[in-house]
């Protein structure tokens, strides 16, 4: 009886430190994944001003938020931010088509080679970067409000008569159900419309669409506000979760772009299932194992370390050692995507 | 006058001209094949006629109207299809969306032009769930002319439909072309199986360094001992 006590206590102790965390960033990096993909899919380019669009939006989800909070309007116990989604959506949307407008499409009608596009996606990376913090600032928001907590540790244990508790967030709560109700959509949309699948063609074979008759601005045009779409609500979720620092958004789109070769880049269940492993292993990777090993070993014992694999600080380092492998050992990714070139 | 008409075609790909006012065409109900040596420019002229390639000089008309300045995409939509040699099908979709995608122009209900695919190709029937890059090179060749048909176009451009497929595959394919054909479809075709593809042929265009050489019905085209000797491997 003890020790299933014990076993279990680690367990509730890794559900609470490794599997909830895990679970909600990873959704948050599969919603961000996607729109890469989809990018990469269709304009046959990595596009690095991801992250910083999704720090776009989020930074307008922000703002109307504060509004909203002074004006009293809300929509407790859910966050206020869900109501101002909408409008960061609709702003991002804009931005993102105005940028291919004004920069992408020049390249496009030159044809020119998939690397000068991705080097002006750099640009837009810096000045996308450069008109957030010029309005919000470099500093942290914390803009969730609401119910803090769906499950809290004290009820857990009341609960369960464990030593340990298990806490799930409301912003946790929220994330994972978004982002199933948004993959869900996403995917209705692409295997089931005849946008989503002259989408898909042209993706396939872009040659073959423009013979079909598919017009090839046009699923452009929708590429990108899909893109907007998911990197606000990503970028949303996210920073309900922890908190929103443009930088932070900024650094994003490494594990994001981790997680969308990893699954195979072009591939929509790719960027999800990529999305998931990377943010797994990250958690994995730098949790301390100390307590969990204490309740699994014999009693009385502990690991004399803290059993951490790399310190916090370099949880990006995990990107980077998933980002090689990959690259080197199966470039296409687990679902057979596309080879950046 | 032919449907389908290109006149004194000349012009190339930035460099020296390809055609040298060579003059391909064909009519409703017809099936025309273009043969020729290799760089005789059989699959240019194709080409040109499907807006693909800017001609110099000569124009492209399309029952009687001139269609020289638009564009592939302008085309397709003057209900003329066009199969390309190779990346012919939507690899990642199944049988059947490379069919509704052939249709993606169309607003009506366009099951009864993939019911008569579907009886042109039964296999495709089929396998009509199936991923079009899962399937034998002859099997996607006819997604490949399915897709193409999903239009209801009035020309069907074929380019080298049986490069790599086998003679038994190539015998059928050529089957349906002409069963295509009886459906008043004017068929133009590309083909390096000089021989067989003239057999079908109500018209053969033998064109040499962009030129014509050799114009004719397929059966005298066959007969003629000039055009065997030099053409056809004697």
């Amino acid at each position: 009886m003890y020790e299933t006590f014990e076993l279990l206590n680690a367990l509730a102790l890794m559900s609470n430190f490794v599997f909830v965390p895990a679970l909600s960033y990873g959704s948050q990096l599969a919603l961000g994944a996607l729109g890469i993909t989809l990018v990469f899919g269709i304009l046959r380019f990595a596009n690095f001003a991801h992250g910083d669009l999704m720090a776009f939006g989020t930074m307008v989800v922000v703002l109307v938020t504060y509004w909203l909070q002074a004006q009293g309007i809300g929509i407790d116990p859910l966050p206020t931010a869900l109501l101002a989604l909408p409008i960061g959506i609709v702003v991002a949307v804009a931005a993102s088509l105005a940028i291919d407008r004004t920069v992408f499409r020049f390249y496009r009608r030159r044809r020119a080679a998939p690397v000068i596009f991705v080097v002006a996606s750099v640009g837009v990376m810096y000045v996308l970067n450069g008109v957030t913090r010029f309005i919000i600032g470099p500093d942290d928001q914390r803009f969730a409000d609401g119910e803090r907590f769906l499950i809290n540790a004290r009820d857990f244990k009341e609960m369960t008569g464990l030593a340990e508790g298990v806490t799930i967030k409301l912003s946790q709560g929220v994330t994972v159900v978004v982002a199933i109700a948004v993959v869900a959509a996403l995917f209705w949309f692409l295997q089931r419309t005849r946008t989503g699948k002259a989408m898909r063609a042209y993706s396939d074979n872009e040659d073959l669409a423009l013979l079909s008759g598919i017009n090839p601005d046009r699923v452009v045009a929708v590429t990108w506000i899909i893109a907007a779409v998911l990197a606000t609500i990503a970028g949303t979720l996210y920073g309900l979760d922890k908190s929103f620092k443009p930088f932070t958004y900024f650094q994003l789109i490494l594990p994001m772009f981790a997680a969308a070769i990893v699954g195979g880049i072009g591939q929509p269940v790719g960027a999800i299932v990529g999305g998931y492993i990377v943010a797994f292993s990250e958690v994995m990777v730098t949790y301390a194992y100390k307590k969990a090993l204490a309740y699994l070993g014999p009693g009385g014992w502990e690991p004399e370390g803290l059993m951490q694999i790399l310190s916090t600080e370099y949880k990006f380092a995990v990107s980077f050692i998933i980002l090689v492998i990959v690259l080197l050992v199966r470039p296409t990714g687990i679902f057979r995507g596309k080879v950046i070139t | 006058m032919s449907h389908l008409i290109g006149k004194d075609m000349r012009g190339g790909y930035g460099g020296a001209d390809i055609l040298n006012g060579c003059t391909v065409s064909v009519d409703k109900g017809q099936i025309a094949v273009v043969v020729g040596p290799n760089g005789a420019g059989k699959s240019t002229a194709m080409k040109a006629l499907f807006g693909m390639l800017t001609l110099r000089e000569g124009n492209v008309t399309l029952g009687g109207r001139d269609i020289t300045a638009l564009s592939p995409q302008d085309r397709v939509a003057c209900d003329m299809a066009f199969v390309p040699q190779t990346n012919n099908v939507f690899a990642g979709m199944t049988v059947e969306e490379n069919l509704e995608m052939g249709a993606y122009l169309r607003r009506d209900d366009f099951s009864g032009t993939m019911a008569e695919v579907f009886d042109l190709f039964p296999i495709l029937k089929e396998k009509r769930k199936q991923f079009a890059g899962e399937l034998s090179g002859g099997q996607r060749q006819q997604v490949a002319v399915g897709r193409a048909l999903m239009t209801q176009p009035s020309v069907l451009m074929l380019d080298e439909p049986t490069a790599g497929v086998s003679p038994i595959v190539m015998d059928e394919l050529f089957d349906r072309v002409i069963a295509i054909k009886k459906t008043g479809i004017a068929v133009l075709i590309v083909e390096q199986n000089a021989r067989q593809a003239l057999e079908i042929a109500d018209i053969g265009y033998v064109l040499v360094s962009g030129e014509n050489r050799f114009t004719d019905t397929g059966e005298a085209l066959l007969a003629d001992a000039e055009v065997r000797q030099s053409f056809l491997g004697g």
